[in-house]
C-alpha cells in the first residue's frame, strides 16, 4: 500500500567541534512514507530523535540552494531527494564535500560568497539610461543567450562536485562563472572587460579541468561546465591579442 | 593574483588534440599495422619513399606538427593527471612535461631540416 | 556566528570515489599514448635522419608482434580520444544559435565524429594515391 509505513536508516556524518576532533557516523531509523524527502527525513531526526542535529534548509522545493549535502556520496538538494528511492537499505548523509564543515551538515560559505561579489554578479550598463528612455526591449534571442545561467540557485553543488575546487579553494569554480557568463552575455550589459581580470588568472577558468560534472549534478540544467570551458577560448583569445588591440587588455 | 600564461599551453593542447583526434587513428593503423603487415604496399613506408617524403616542404611540415603537437597536447594532459593523481610539485612536473614537450620539437625539428631537399 | 573549528576533509584518491571521475581519468589517460606514439615517429623521423640503415632498423622493429600490439592497443587509445574529444568538445564553444534555433553539443559532437571519419579516409586514400 501507497501509505504503509517503512523505515529508513540514516547514516549522518555528525561534527561538534565543542565535543569532538573528527566527525562521527550516527544512524538513525525514520519512518517515511512515497513522497518523504532526505530534508524531511532530517526534519523528523531534528524533531523526534535528536534536537542536536544541524543543518540548513528553507523553502523545501528546490530554489533556496539552502539544502545542498552529500547523499551516498552524491551532490543533492536534500528536499529533491527522495527516500523511497534509497529503500531498503542504508543512506548515508554528509555535509557537501570540499567545503569545511563547520557543524554537522553545514559548511563554511563565507569564501564562496566573497568570491561572488567579485565576480560582479550585476548589471553593469552600457550607457548610463534615463528613467524616460524607458525600458530595455530584449528579443526572445537575446533572452535565450543567458536565460538558462539565470537559472543557479548557488546551492554550491557543482563546487561539491569539482575535485579541483576540492584541491584548490580559491578556484573560482564553474558556478561563478556561469554567473558571470550571464551577465556578459545580457544585451544590457556592458561590463565584460571589467570581469575578465579574476578569469584569466590561474585560479580563474585555468583551474578547471573541464571534468563535467558540476553541469551532470546541477539542480537547475545551468550547465556551468559549459559557461566555464567557453571562457578558456575568450580569455586564450586575449591573452594572444591584447598588445594588438590595446582596449582589450585586462584590467 | 597575475594573468597565467596557461593560454599557451592550452592552445598547443588544443591543436594537437583537435589533430590527434581527425586523423591519429589513420596515422596509427598506416604506420603500425597496415604498412608493416602489408596491408598495404610495403614499399610505402620503404626508406627512398619516406625521404623522398621528408624532403618535400610539405612532408617536413607535416611530419612536424604532428610530432611536435601532439606531444604538446600529451605533455599538457600528463601535467594535470600528475596533478589530479597528487604529485604536489608543479613547478617541477610543469618543467619535466613541456620541457620533455619542448625537446623533442626541437629533436623533430632538427631531424628534418638536416634530411635535406 | 563564528566557527569553533571548521574539519576539512582529505582530497585523497578523489577519482576513485565514483564512476564519473574514473571515466574522466580515462580519457586523461589516453595522453600517454599519443605521446608514446609521437616517440615511435620521433625515433623514425631521426632514424630517418641517419641513412638507409638505421631507418630499416625502426622499420624492421614495426614488424615485431610487440609492436603489432602496441599498435592495436595505441589504435583502440586513439579511437577513445577522438570519441571523448567531440564528446567534450560543445562545452567548449560559445552559445551558437542558427536560424534562431540553438545549436545542440550533439550536433557539434556529431559534425566532429563526422569530420573525423571523413579525414581518417582521407589520409588513407591519400598514402594508397601515392603508393609506389
Amino acid at each position: 500500500m501507497a501509505d504503509a509505513e517503512k523505515i529508513m536508516e540514516i547514516e549522518v556524518l555528525r561534527y561538534r567541534p565543542e565535543q569532538e576532533q573528527e566527525p562521527v557516523l550516527q544512524t538513525y531509523k525514520v519512518p517515511f512514507t512515497d513522497d518523504t524527502s532526505v530534508l524531511q527525513g532530517l526534519q523528523y531526526i531534528k524533531d523526534y530523535l535528536d534536537g542536536t542535529l544541524s543543518f540548513r534548509w528553507s523553502c523545501r522545493m528546490a530554489i533556496c540552494g539552502s539544502c545542498g549535502m552529500m547523499i551516498d556520496g552524491k551532490p543533492k538538494l536534500s528536499c529533491k531527494t527522495f527516500l523511497r528511492d534509497y529503500y531498503p537499505g542504508k543512506l548515508r548523509v554528509e555535509a557537501l564535500a570540499h567545503f569545511p564543515v563547520e557543524r554537522d551538515l553545514m559548511v563554511t560559505i563565507k569564501d564562496y560568497v566573497k568570491r561572488l561579489e567579485g565576480i560582479k554578479p550585476y548589471l553593469i550598463p552600457k550607457q548610463a539610461r534615463t528613467l524616460d528612455e524607458g525600458e530595455y526591449l530584449q528579443t526572445p534571442q537575446q533572452r535565450d543567450r543567458y536565460m538558462q545561467f539565470s537559472a543557479c540557485i548557488n546551492c554550491m553543488l557543482c563546487y561539491a562536485a569539482c575535485p579541483q575546487y576540492g584541491v584548490n579553494p580559491k578556484f573560482i569554480g564553474s558556478g561563478h562563472m556561469a554567473l558571470l557568463h550571464r551577465y556578459n552575455a545580457d544585451s544590457r550589459d556592458g561590463g565584460s572587460d571589467e570581469r575578465m581580470g579574476p578569469v584569466n588568472e590561474e585560479d580563474g577558468v585555468w583551474g578547471c579541468t573541464a571534468i563535467g560534472y558540476c553541469s551532470v549534478v546541477c539542480p537547475k540544467q545551468v550547465d556551468p561546465a559549459h559557461a566555464i570551458n567557453m571562457y578558456k577560448a575568450k580569455s586564450s583569445l586575449n591573452y594572444f591579442t591584447r598588445f594588438v588591440a590595446p582596449k582589450d587588455a585586462d584590467k | 593574483m597575475k594573468r597565467s600564461n596557461e593560454p599557451i599551453f592550452w592552445s598547443l593542447f588544443g591543436a594537437g588534440g583537435m589533430l590527434a583526434a581527425l586523423i591519429g587513428p589513420a596515422l596509427v593503423f598506416i604506420t603500425g599495422i597496415a604498412v608493416p603487415f602489408a596491408l598495404m604496399n610495403p614499399d610505402t613506408m620503404s626508406y627512398t619513399h619516406m625521404l623522398a617524403f621528408s624532403q618535400h616542404w610539405a612532408g617536413k611540415c607535416f611530419a612536424f606538427a604532428v610530432i611536435a603537437l601532439f606531444m604538446w597536447h600529451a605533455a599538457h594532459r600528463i601535467a594535470i593527471l600528475l596533478h589530479d593523481f597528487g604529485v604536489h610539485a608543479v613547478a617541477l612536473v610543469k618543467f619535466g612535461c613541456y620541457g620533455f614537450a619542448f625537446l623533442c620539437t626541437v629533436i623533430a625539428g632538427y631531424a628534418l631540416l638536416t634530411l635535406g631537399g | 556566528m563564528s566557527s569553533q573549528r571548521p574539519y576539512v576533509r582529505s582530497m585523497d584518491g578523489w577519482w576513485t570515489r565514483n564512476a564519473y571521475y574514473m571515466r574522466y581519468m580515462a580519457r586523461e589517460v589516453t595522453a600517454v599514448f599519443v605521446a608514446a606514439y609521437a616517440v615511435v615517429l620521433l625515433v623514425g623521423v631521426v632514424r630517418l635522419s641517419q641513412g638507409e640503415a638505421a631507418f630499416n632498423g625502426w622499420l624492421q622493429a614495426l614488424k615485431s608482434p610487440l609492436s603489432l600490439v602496441f599498435h592495436l592497443v595505441l589504435l583502440a587509445t586513439f579511437v577513445y580520444h577522438t570519441w571523448s574529444w567531440f564528446n567534450i568538445m560543445p562545452i567548449t564553444m560559445p552559445v551558437m544559435f542558427v536560424g534562431g534555433k540553438r545549436v545542440q553539443p550533439r550536433t557539434i559532437t556529431a559534425t566532429g565524429l563526422v569530420a573525423a571519419v571523413i579525414a581518417c579516409a582521407a589520409v588513407f586514400f591519400f598514402v594508397r594515391g601515392t603508393q609506389p
